[in-house]
């Protein structure tokens, strides 16, 4: 602990972190079931009160107005955000989120660095070297990765990924001299410098991060957001360490852990390896890998009087969104389509690939946001086998979660990933702006299948016109 | 253009091609209707409710026939009709090119178009408009009907004051959409149902049914092309007849509705099965029309045989006329509906359209039946083997060394860091790995559906962070201070914007 002045004692500090680390825990194990969820939000508010209450009056013993006031307007910017955001824009403010605490990683290390203890020596100040090190590196990639990913989100930097020739030996390159900045710097520490190799160092990893997630392709993204979300919990646990506060080290290893399973999750979800995400690229050979068997036959067309004709006369519907639903803002007209035929009788469902949309859980938070109620809501898993018994499918802007070359073609480049068997119900309508590929650039042979009819147009402004032609059948 | 739809001519028959609900939809394509004065009436359907739906009524016959451009029917049209048929008219009705080739010259002559409702071809993108399996589920419901009817008994079995009355067993031979619709009947009535098909692939649609799929120990694929059975071998024949000879000293109706296209029907119940069925029992053949699947079976008639009686109605559909009428007249709209994409009242007969040019026997005087095969049969099975072989892939047990490896170098990673660090360090560091043992035990625990404001709410509590800038705010040093301020800034946005983010999102959740 640094020395200062303890209004609180440090015993009392130290129970209140205590109770913080509890706190989220509970936190998290709300997250279980969405009836416990609200409860668990309040515990990690009542946490983070207690935590920063507990350092205010424990620790803090002098320059209390830039403290108040950088938390007040840090707090109304944040609180303004939140309200003002559209449920569609949140992988882009999750995503900005994430850079702030990147940045603040960084910005702690150096400060830290900057005031250094003369007091210790040897090994541990070789270990605190490394910590402050780390914690900066860290930081700095989740910053401009995120950085970076926010701008993909939300369109101002393109969805394709960006390769420059030879990046695995440019990442490689960084990485030896990030290594080799490394001793340099605990070389220099040890003299009472050090601060030369740690902005370079700093610098490096800027680019890193931007690099790293510039060469990953838009429907990569959940996992690049998810992964941000480990990276910037291990940035806290590194900063924990070099503080020496096991706060800091418990939650950062709390956080750490949930982005790297959800990363897993997504990477499972896509039949893919963490690492071939990172090293990014995907959808750039696919362009190449013409889908082979592919009858490239010709598609059947729909139009809305008899999608809504279909649905009134189905008993089993099952609604499978994607990414295209929340570009086209359509989950309103969705719900309220969903609610009609509800009330007709027929049982609508709505089937969740995990990496539909733009991070993990996306589709479901649109849904929620519609008021779609969850019981209606499964996950791929929970529905799959449902699928024969279902009269009519509605796939709203989705293309590779539903393609089924990836059980069928053993050669495709998605193929082993787990897909939604749409093509097993009798009918499927699959609404499309135009017949693109999807962003792994496969053809998608689920569009030529006899069973299935393509409804072009925007989601929106399609549903509408369904939504009037099943009240007007009233 | 202008649709005729006259009177159905034929001895018995008393559906009609359209319906005053199907003829409300022809007008949005733009079509005008006439209907001849009476033609519903057998099938319940008044002028006046043509009237109603914008159909003109026209009791002259020939004017009828004169000022339509399309005539629709459910008979193919009777030498008199053809008569008042004209150049460049368009007949859209039941003809069964293969067996009425004279029909088919007769109607070229007159140098019409006419489409077919029975060569549709049995796609599923043309099942909204295949005439035959409407016929054939209303034939397969008509069927049971006629058998309770002629049916001394319940078909359900019933616990009542005065004893206890089994249900009835039927069997149905040739589970297709007839067959189908037949056990769906037979099993609303409270029946046990067996039903039996060569084709191995319907015994799962049986089995969804609730009724039971008579297995042969035998192993032969009896589909063909289109969805159609084909003709097994004597060896498999032999097996089926006893099977069948088994199951009629059981059962007490059975439904035969096997056919195979173009050939006459296979005879599957013999005379000894007929007598080995109980008194009482009811065989309805619904292959009677192509000589029947019971050797005994007379068409048209029902017969009393041995104590049986047996049913050979050929036209089950017509004896359900305002049915079978309104799902005729529904397939011909998916059909005029495909011919006029415009929604402008005109037809155009796509040749390259495969429904289309499936239908079109005779084009403009030009016969065009048969068509080129359809292009694969209902049931891909082909790639379920395909699918297998990645699979096994994965099921690869994982040898012994990567299992131990992780530990192996986990242990060597932790006595090294134990030999070097200091103590304080290996405190936090246990605390640093209980930490994420916990935090994978949680975060598996949370429900997929709330992924994002997991995101959110980790992303909130990751701002704890701001201790670190909490600590250091109080330092002297300008610069740290600096440093420390807009830390603590920027972690606060995050603070406050996280959290909200999630209330709000979870909020959201309701039931």
């Amino acid at each position: 602990m640094p020395s200062g002045i303890f209004v609180l004692p440090a015993g009392i500090v130290t129970a209140s972190y205590i109770a913080a680390t509890v706190l989220f825990i509970l936190a998290l194990g709300g997250l279980s079931h969405p009836e416990t969820s609200r409860r668990g939000n309040l515990y990690g508010m009542t946490g983070m009160s207690i935590a920063l209450l507990a350092t205010i009056f424990g620790i803090v013993t002098a320059n209390y107005s830039i403290l108040i006031g950088g938390m007040i307007i840090g707090g109304v910017i944040g609180y303004i955000l939140a309200q003002k955001v559209q449920m569609t824009q949140m992988p882009e403010l999750v995503a900005i989120l994430h850079s702030l605490v990147g940045v603040a990683a960084v910005l702690v290390g150096f400060a830290n660095f900057m005031g250094h203890d003369p007091s210790m020596t040897g090994v541990d100040k070789t270990i605190h070297d490394v910590e402050t090190y780390l914690g900066i590196l860290i930081g700095a990639v989740t910053f401009t990765g995120s950085v970076i990913a926010f701008g993909k989100l939300s369109g101002k930097i393109t969805g394709k990924p960006m390769l420059i020739p030879g990046r695995h030996w440019f990442n490689l390159v960084l990485l030896i001299a990030s290594i080799g900045l490394c001793f340099e710097f605990i070389d220099q520490s040890a003299a009472g410098a050090g601060i030369v190799p740690l902005a370079i160092m700093t610098a490096i990893a800027l680019i890193f991060g931007i690099h790293m997630v510039m060469a990953i392709g838009g429907a990569d993204m959940p996992v690049v957001v998810s992964m941000l979300n480990s990276y910037s919990g291990w940035a806290a646990a590194a900063t924990g360490f070099m503080l020496n506060n096991d706060l800091l080290i418990v939650v950062g290893a709390l956080v750490g852990s949930s982005g790297a399973i959800l990363s897993y999750i997504m990477c499972r979800a896509m039949n893919r390896k963490f690492i071939a995400v990172i090293a990014g690229g995907f959808g750039t050979s696919g362009g190449t890998v013409a889908s082979s068997s592919a009858e490239a036959g010709e598609v059947s067309a729909i139009e809305a009087d008899e999608v809504s004709s279909l649905l009134i006369d189905a008993r089993e519907v099952m609604i499978v969104p994607g990414y295209g639903m929340a570009v086209a803002q359509a989950q309103h007209t969705v719900f309220e389509i969903t609610k009609t035929l509800r009330e007709k009788g027929v049982n609508v469902r709505f089937g969740i690939h995990p990496v539909a949309g733009r991070m993990p859980g996306h589709m479901n938070v649109l849904l929620a946001e519609a008021h779609v109620p969850y019981d209606i809501v499964f996950e791929m898993d929970e529905i799959n086998e449902d699928f024969p018994d279902v009269d009519v499918s509605i796939v709203i802007g989705a293309n590779d979660i539903v393609n089924p070359s990836a059980q069928e073609e053993p050669d495709s480049p998605i193929a082993g990933m787990p897909v939604l068997e749409v093509w097993k119900g009798k009918t499927t309508i699959v609404m499309k702006r135009s017949m693109a590929t999807g962003y792994a650039g496969v053809d998608n042979p689920l569009f030529y299948k006899e069973n299935t009819r393509m409804f072009f147009g925007d989601a929106k402004v399609k549903l509408e016109e369904v939504l009037q032609n099943l009240h007007a059948s009233n | 253009m202008r649709i005729g739809i006259p009177i159905e001519i034929f001895s018995g028959e008393r559906r009609v091609a359209s319906t005053p609900e199907v003829i409300t939809h022809l007008h949005k394509l733009g079509f005008t209707v006439a209907v001849e004065t009476g033609a519903g009436s057998s099938a319940n359907y008044t002028d006046d409710a043509y009237k109603d739906a914008g159909a003109e009524i026209i009791s002259d016959t020939k004017s009828l026939w004169s000022s339509a451009d399309i005539i629709l029917k459910v008979r193919a049209p009777a030498e008199e009709e053809i008569e008042l048929m004209h150049a460049g008219q368009t007949l859209i009705s039941f003809i069964w090119p293969a067996q009425n080739k004279e029909l088919m010259n007769r109607l070229a002559a007159k140098k019409v178009t006419v489409l077919a409702m029975d060569s549709v071809p049995r796609i599923s993108r043309a099942q909204k408009l295949d005439a035959l399996s409407s016929m054939a589920n209303i034939a397969g419901y008509r069927a049971i009907i006629e058998a309770a009817q002629n049916f001394g008994r319940f078909f359900t079995g019933q616990i009542t004051a005065a004893g206890k009355i089994p249900p009835a067993k039927v069997m149905v031979i040739g589970a297709g959409v007839a067959g189908l619709s037949a056990i769906g009947t037979a099993k609303s009535l409270g029946a046990i149902v067996r039903a039996f098909d060569t084709r191995p692939e319907v015994k799962e649609q049986v089995e969804s049914m609730d009724a039971e799929f008579l297995m042969l120990d035998f192993k032969e694929e009896g589909s063909g092309v289109g969805g159609y059975a084909k003709v097994m071998s004597p060896e498999f024949i032999k097996a089926e007849m006893e099977l069948f000879a088994k199951q009629a000293q059981e059962v007490d109706i059975i439904i035969t509705t096997a056919l195979i296209p173009g050939k006459p029907a296979p005879e599957l119940i013999t005379e000894d099965m007929v007598k080995s069925m109980k008194e009482g029992s009811v065989i309805v053949d619904l292959a009677a029309e192509q000589g029947g699947n019971c050797k005994l079976t007379e068409a048209n008639k029902v017969v009393h045989k041995h104590g049986v009686t047996i049913i050979g109605y050929t036209d089950l559909p017509s004896r359900l006329p305002t049915q079978s009428s309104q799902l005729y007249g529904t397939n011909i709209r998916h059909l005029l509906t495909d011919m006029c994409k415009e929604k402008n009242g005109v037809i155009n007969v796509d040749m390259e359209d495969e429904v289309i040019r499936g239908a079109t026997v005779i084009n403009n005087g030009q016969i065009t039946w048969p068509p080129p095969a359809p292009k694969l049969s209902a049931a891909p099975a082909k790639p379920a083997a395909k699918v297998a072989a990645p699979v096994t892939k994965v099921a690869a047990p994982p040898s012994v060394w990567s299992l131990l490896l992780p530990f192996i170098i986990g242990g060597a990673v932790l006595f090294g860091m134990g030999l070097s660090a200091p103590p304080e360090f290996m405190q936090h560091f246990t605390v640093f790995v209980l930490a994420c043992f916990i935090g994978y035990m949680v975060i598996w625990n949370v429900t997929p559906a709330l992924h994002t404001p997991l995101m959110s709410v980790t992303n909130a509590i990751s701002s704890i962070i701001i201790i670190g800038a909490l600590i250091q705010i109080s330092s002297s040093e300008k610069w740290i201070m600096i440093l420390a301020g807009i830390a603590i800034l920027i972690t606060s946005i995050n603070i406050s914007g996280g959290f909200a983010v999630t209330r709000r999102m979870l909020e959201m959740f309701r039931k």
